[in-house]
């Protein structure tokens, strides 16, 4: 056999790999519809119901840059008081967290969910270990919140709780939500990542709504 | 004479092979980092890059070393490929978490220490680039032992 040959042989048998390979991912997820909505109805909202700005986070409860940017989003709704409200959506990202992420939607069916939530960020540390969510560890830290435990492991396994998280994560990856948190203000993305950039954005929110 | 031309031409046979195999396998290795955060849209953390920015120009030059065959292509892959292997060593240390992470976590990108995807158990990509970088050291190596025997 010639070089040459088995040179563009092997040029060939890549290329052909990756363009099945292509082929098949794409057909895979074609399901996948186009549509894309930054809110969920029902979804955990902080904030005045009438208020014409909306902050979207996509968050996983154990990225450490979430829990550092929760007060920083608490302080941009007292700025603007009555006219800034934040909705939370689920991004598991990291590994264990699917399962955290259900006890949060179970906390929320009890209307507990900030108070979980600012618990599980409060004590990151104690139940995230290398960036692997440790959901037994976070279910014994909210043992100590005044909440129905019993109902709480029930609603954990509900089949409505598993349905908001996929809706959350398969809007997140329609919107292309790669990292967390993601911000969305009105529907509209970062240009990039910084607290300036979401004080900015909410600011021009504000400024067009108002 | 014919003996001694004999020797040499089977020696630059099994180099131009082994050379022609590194490339395959850095050329496969570039496609399927490509498919991860082209096709499948995997985020690229920032050491992954540095491993890209040694794997990728191994595909022309040493592609460009096979027509004609020049077996000096060892000294400038294998610069390449050392500074590959140990990024990669470097993470997939992280990964285990023998090394530990500063914390930087979720800012703009990804943590390098996060993986996607797990092949057969064990396989993610940190340890396919590891490998991948070892395989083409080590054809290299040999090129290297066949050409100065």
């Amino acid at each position: 056999m010639s070089r040459k040959f088995l040179f563009i042989t092997g040029i060939g048998i890549i290329l052909l790999a990756f363009i099945i390979a292509v082929a098949l991912y794409q057909n895979q997820n074609s399901s996948l519809s186009g549509a894309s909505s930054t809110q969920r109805q029902g979804a955990p909202v902080k904030g005045p119901e009438n208020a014409k700005v909306t902050i979207v986070e996509f968050f996983d409860p154990a990225c450490g840059t979430c829990a550092d940017f929760y007060p920083l989003v608490k302080q941009l709704m007292d700025q603007y008081p009555g006219k800034v409200r934040v909705m939370m959506r689920y991004a598991p990202l990291h590994t264990g967290s699917d399962q955290v992420v259900k006890m949060l939607e179970a906390a929320h069916q009890q209307g507990k969910y900030w108070e979980t939530l600012e618990l599980l960020f409060k004590n990151q540390n104690r139940w995230v270990v290398n960036h692997v969510s440790q959901p037994m560890r976070a279910r014994a830290l909210v043992n100590g919140l005044a909440l129905d435990h019993g109902r709480l492991d029930i609603d954990i396994n509900l089949p409505e709780v598993s349905r908001v998280i996929q809706q959350d994560i398969e809007d997140g990856q329609a919107l292309k939500v790669q990292a967390t948190p993601e911000f969305f203000v009105n529907g509209r993305p970062m240009p990039s990542f910084g607290y300036k950039q979401l004080s900015d954005l909410v600011k021009e929110a504000v400024d067009e709504a108002y | 004479m014919t003996v001694i031309s004999k020797v040499d031409s089977t020696g630059f046979q099994r180099g131009w092979t082994l050379v022609f195999l590194a490339w395959f396998v850095a050329t496969i290795a570039t496609a399927g980092s490509l498919f991860f955060s082209e096709v499948m849209q995997i985020p690229v953390c920032e050491l992954c890059w540095y491993q890209r920015i040694a794997m990728y120009p191994l595909v022309l030059v040493l592609a460009l070393s096979l027509f004609p065959y020049d077996p000096r292509v060892v000294r400038v892959a294998g610069a390449l490929v050392a500074v590959g292997w140990f990024i990669a060593l470097f993470q997939v240390l992280l990964v285990a978490g023998i090394i530990p992470e500063d914390m930087r976590p979720c800012v703009q990108g990804i943590p390098c220490s996060e993986t996607h995807i797990t092949l057969l158990g064990f396989l993610n990509i940190p340890t396919l680039s590891l490998l991948t970088f070892s395989l083409v050291g080590t054809l290299l190596f040999l090129t290297h032992r066949i050409e100065t025997s």
